[in-house]
């Protein structure tokens, strides 16, 4: 059983506290806020910049909690502990498998906000 | 603040993530709140220095300046330290929760932010703003501005320090009987008048009030800011307060009331000054013999037939011309060994 890219229980929670419309526009400044997120996360690898490497990390981290992107917030949340050092050692790029699973998540975000 | 007090407060939301500096607004805007934004601690600090912020939300990962740098400054602000801090974030490990309270944030709310937990945490944070700035308001009311300045500074602390001084104390003669005659209500004004005018006589002349109680009162020259002319700031002020109670009781005369008549002791020496009590309830006075003196000169008017009685230290200390009369050595209640006791005529 896989689990979903977004937990709809955290999404209609977001919707029903903060307003349905309000929820949609956060959702629109998520997918301009996060390409350049996850770009300045490759920045900071190849540059060997820890401390802008975790903070990024945090911050996608957290907005993929608020989302209920729990997937992606679980990847992030690995970058963010683990840092720099994992990274050279693991197989295949985590960088890429995060790219790869925001792409799933803007898909279903995309998606719920206009429903 | 009556804005806390009808719920909407002025809020700082600090977060360099713009999704949760959205949303975090956005919630607290939905409870009624003003929000401003920052985006980094520098900017944060900045816009705190402007004023008129009632709590901060603040993240702790930032560029610039994080979450933990802008804790240390506002500690260190005292302007800035009243401020209370609801720290944000999913920063993980405890070892951070407990930096941010040692730092002195009121509250930790992890991120993602229940909103109902936030609102009771704003909502008791807020409340708690409100009775400090309310106990700051009773200190500058009762304390005047040079102790709540001095316990700005150095902080709150039992016990005292040796200063020279000069002491005051004053009551409304007959006073009981007087309040037993009218309503409570007209006595209650009639203390307000009564107060306001002997405060300003007592503040004008440097000195401090220390303790009220019922229609007497306790003042203070000479602490906690030394005063070069502690005697004759003192004598001065007694005679204001005869000056202007007959100023009173003319006005009281033509609106068919009874005139009241106030006595007036001062001794001056040594005492020692601080704050006595209990931590949870303490006061700024003085204490020492010259203090029971000067209340039990006060006492004494009444058998005097004065209103102004002085002891040898004050009638010593003057450096400008008072009108003087020597009473003779008196024993006084609770002092075994008769003093010299002056009475203040009038100013020459």
């Amino acid at each position: 059983m896989t689990s979903p890219t977004i937990d709809r229980a955290t999404f209609a929670e977001l919707e029903q506290t903060a307003g349905a419309e309000f929820a949609g526009e956060l959702v629109d400044t998520f997918l301009a806020e996060a390409p350049i997120m996850l770009a300045e996360l490759r920045r900071a690898f190849d540059a060997g910049d820890a401390d802008a490497f975790r903070r990024t990390a945090h911050s996608l981290k957290s907005n993929g909690n608020t989302f209920g992107a729990c997937a992606f917030a679980a990847m992030a949340r690995e970058l963010e502990l683990g840092g720099m050092a994992p990274m050279q050692a693991a197989a295949g790029s985590p960088l890429d498998a995060l790219d790869a699973e925001y792409a799933r998540v803007a898909s279903a975000l995309t998606e719920l906000a206009r429903a | 603040m009556p804005e806390i007090a009808r719920g909407t407060a002025q809020l700082l939301v600090v977060d360099d993530n713009k999704v949760n500096r959205l949303l975090l607004s956005r919630n607290l805007e939905l409870m009624g709140h003003r929000v401003t934004m920052a985006e980094n601690g520098r900017v944060a600090l900045a816009t705190l220095r402007h004023g008129g912020c009632d709590l901060v939300l603040l993240d702790i990962e930032m560029p610039e300046m994080d979450g933990f740098q802008v804790l240390e400054q506002i500690r260190g602000d005292l302007q800035l330290r009243d401020v209370p801090v609801l720290v944000t974030s999913s920063v993980e490990g405890l070892d951070n929760v407990v930096r941010c309270i040692e730092l002195g944030a009121e509250d930790y709310l992890p991120k993602p932010i229940n909103p109902v937990l936030l609102k009771a945490r704003i909502g008791a944070s807020l409340e708690k703003k409100r009775l400090r700035d309310q106990q700051k308001e009773l200190v500058r009311r009762f304390a005047t501005p040079e102790v709540a300045q001095d316990l700005q500074r150095s902080g709150f602390a039992l016990g005292g320090k040796r200063v020279s001084g000069s002491v005051l104390f004053s009551d409304i003669r007959g006073f009981t009987s007087l309040a037993e005659s009218q309503p409570p209500e007209e006595t209650i004004e009639l203390l307000n008048t009564y107060y306001t005018l002997m405060f300003d006589a007592i503040s004008g002349h440097g000195g401090i009030v220390s303790q009220i109680a019922g229609d007497g009162l306790m003042a203070i020259f000479g602490a906690p800011l030394p005063l070069a002319d502690h005697c004759d700031a003192a004598v001065r002020t007694a005679l204001e307060m005869i000056e202007l109670i007959e100023l009173f009781n003319a006005e009281r005369a033509a609106a068919g009331k009874p005139a009241i008549r106030i006595g007036v002791g001062i001794a001056s020496g040594e005492m020692v000054a601080g704050y006595t009590g209990t931590n949870e309830r303490a006061t700024y006075t003085c204490i020492g013999d010259t203090v029971n003196l000067a209340s039990r000169l006060e006492t004494h008017t009444k058998e005097a037939g004065r209103a102004v009685l002085i002891d040898a230290a004050t009638r010593a200390g003057l450096r400008t011309a008072v009108g003087v009369e020597p009473l003779g050595a008196v024993t006084v209640r609770g002092k075994t060994q008769a003093v010299d006791v002056f009475a203040v005529v009038s100013e020459v």
